[in-house]
């Protein structure tokens, strides 16, 4: 019973050996010239300006929030789009009733002013 | 199109209810001062949903190819969650008024939590409970952090939230479990083939799974942690809904699944005898040593939850009309409770304790007495309903052989009567320390002697609801 698992712990061997071996290797053979640029975050991009830790103001969160829910609502959009001759009058009355339903949350939040950014 | 009406129909009450859920919406979103407007728009429809929903009982049916479940059980827990609303929401006007957190959203997500609710009730589908219970559970995460200002209520929310979501993945869990090993997702397949697949380990690992992500919801022991931080700093009307429409709401799923048809074999039976006594034991225990009314009745509602598991462990008819007759009272006890909580609460979650309600029986007498009368129902003591409820469960118990579980919960249900008079002690027996204020308006304290009138109704004479109940599955 257990030999079929023999080539499952050969290859975990083979593995592990492999692993060590390569970064063994590297660290061998590999140029070593440690300065102050590699430290950096983006070491060819740009220049760090302040630390990553810093409150966002919440309004990103709000659009960012607002966005994912109305472009998943999109992907219910797709299937009845590509459906749509099958599914007929009653498909397209069901998804104006979906598509309403959406259209009331998408007037409540523009009333309140959730997309304002002042 | 035509073979849709007939389904559209048998939902009707679910359907009004989401009409008006987005009436309100609409109304929030175009009339400036909307806070009266949406309050009497929710009121009225909640009142309609309830008409709707009533005549529907006698009608057992299912729509939407097996999908939910229509007339019956589905309905009678509908109208439990529907009264849950409508007391909530007309304690709660006073309420928010007084915590300066006058908004309309306030009414609109406790619409959309009852809409959550009546799915989980009518869910005939797994995918459809789950559906229910995020609704619910979402809308309530919000309902709990509703005073923005307030720590007590943001901490009570962010538990609620991560705890919640926590048990949600173990009750997702579940589902998948269940699936893979019977392959459908469809409540009445499942108990219809529950011996069949009672053997196999993962079904039983599966069933195991969603008895925990449902005993989070109901507050039984030991999924309770979060019970008595939640409901100390949730605005006191909302504690009061989730303590009784959540509840109902995760007990009407229950119920579907372990109660429908008594398929349950010995495992799982004991499994919720054991939930139950500890739930009983370890509720009415802690609660002595509150000095918080809202803690008090927090450890309160897990002893209940206690109560109700018991009559579901028993796995006879007995004990499940006891849970559906109890669920019904306790929405009256509790939230007619929590209502007068609120009256007599103060700004910054001040008179809370039970010194505050030292000699409240002199300065408000009106107060005191409904106070007595919820806690003399909650402690089970005839003539209030509290009293028939828990009389049926238990002889459920001691019919399904399970004197012991009944006799833990009697023992138990004796030593709940310590703290619930102890507070009838306070406001009769002892003098009033500070001036005590108390404000609430002509329309809540209607509500709250309507709850209590029809409690002591029901115990008077609880045939004729149980009458009712009795056809129900």
């Amino acid at each position: 019973m257990l030999e079929q698992y023999i080539p499952i712990g050969f290859m975990f061997i083979v593995a592990i050996i492999f692993g060590i071996v390569m970064s063994k290797l590297s660290e061998w053979l590999g140029p070593k010239n440690p300065n102050d640029v590699k430290l950096s975050t983006y070491e060819s991009g740009m220049e760090p300006v302040l630390s990553a830790r810093e409150r966002v103001s919440v309004k990103y969160y709000m659009v960012a929030m607002l966005f994912i829910l109305f472009d998943i609502e999109v992907v219910f959009l797709y299937p009845w789009a590509v459906n749509f001759r099958s599914l007929g009058l009653f498909g397209f009355v069901e998804m104006l009733v979906f598509t309403v339903v959406l259209m009331l949350g998408y007037i409540y939040l523009l009333k309140k002013g959730a997309l304002k950014w002042q | 199109m035509d073979l849709l009406t007939p389904h559209l129909l048998s939902i009707g009450p679910l359907l009004t209810l989401v009409a008006v859920a987005l009436l309100v919406l609409l109304l929030e979103s175009i009339i400036t001062k909307s806070e009266p407007v949406s309050f009497w728009t929710s009121v009225a429809g909640l009142l309609v949903s309830i008409g709707i929903a009533v005549p529907g009982i006698a009608v057992h049916g299912s729509a939407f190819g097996g999908m939910l479940r229509t007339g019956g059980s589905a309905n009678y827990f509908s109208i439990i969650f529907f009264i849950c609303a409508l007391l909530t929401i007309v304690f709660s006007r006073d309420y928010l008024k007084k915590r300066d957190s006058v908004f309309g959203e306030f009414y609109l997500l406790i619409l959309f939590a009852t809409v959550g609710m009546v799915l989980m009730a009518a869910a005939a589908d797994l995918i459809i409970v789950f559906l229910g219970i995020e609704l619910m559970s979402i809308c309530l995460y919000v309902l709990a952090g509703f005073i923005r200002g307030s720590v007590l209520s943001n901490e009570s929310s962010l538990k609620y939230f991560l705890l919640g979501a926590f048990a949600t993945g173990f009750l997702l869990y579940g589902i998948a479990l269940l699936y893979g090993s019977t392959g459908s997702t469809s409540i009445t397949f499942l108990t219809e083939h529950f011996e069949t697949y009672a053997s196999s380990r993962l079904f039983l690992a599966g069933i195991g799974l969603l008895i925990v992500g449902l005993a989070f919801k109901i507050g039984a022991v030991p999924f309770h942690m979060w019970v008595p931080d939640v409901y100390q700093g949730a605005p006191t009307p909302v504690s009061g809904f989730m303590a009784t429409g959540a509840k109902a709401a995760a007990f009407s799923i229950i119920i579907g699944l372990f109660a429908q048809r008594f398929v349950h074999g010995v495992q799982i039976g004991t499994l919720l005898a054991i939930l139950a006594a500890a739930s009983m034991i370890l509720g009415n225990v802690v609660a002595i040593a509150q000095t918080n009314v809202k803690r008090m009745l927090a450890y309160s509602s897990i002893a209940h939850a206690g109560y109700m598991l018991t009559g579901l462990a028993a796995g006879n008819a007995y004990g499940r009309d006891g849970i559906l007759f109890y669920l019904l009272a306790y929405a009256f006890m509790n939230l007619g409770a929590f209502g007068l909580i609120s009256f007599m609460e103060q700004e910054g979650e001040k008179h809370l304790t039970f010194d505050d309600y030292a000699g409240l029986g002199t300065t408000k007498p009106f107060l005191a007495v409904l106070m007595s009368v919820f806690m003399f129902s909650l402690a089970g003591i005839p003539p209030f309903a509290g009293f028939f409820g828990k009389y049926y469960i238990f002889v459920g118990a001691v019919q399904a052989d399970m004197t012991w579980l009944a006799i833990v919960g009697v023992l138990m249900s004796v030593v709940s009567v310590f703290y619930y008079l102890r507070l009838v002690m306070v406001m009769y027996f002892q003098d009033t320390l500070i001036g005590q204020t108390a404000s609430y308006s002509a329309s809540s304290a209607a509500f709250v002697v309507l709850a209590a009138l029809i409690l002591l109704g029901l115990g008077v004479f609880p045939s004729s609801l149980l009458a009712i109940i009795t056809t129900l599955y």
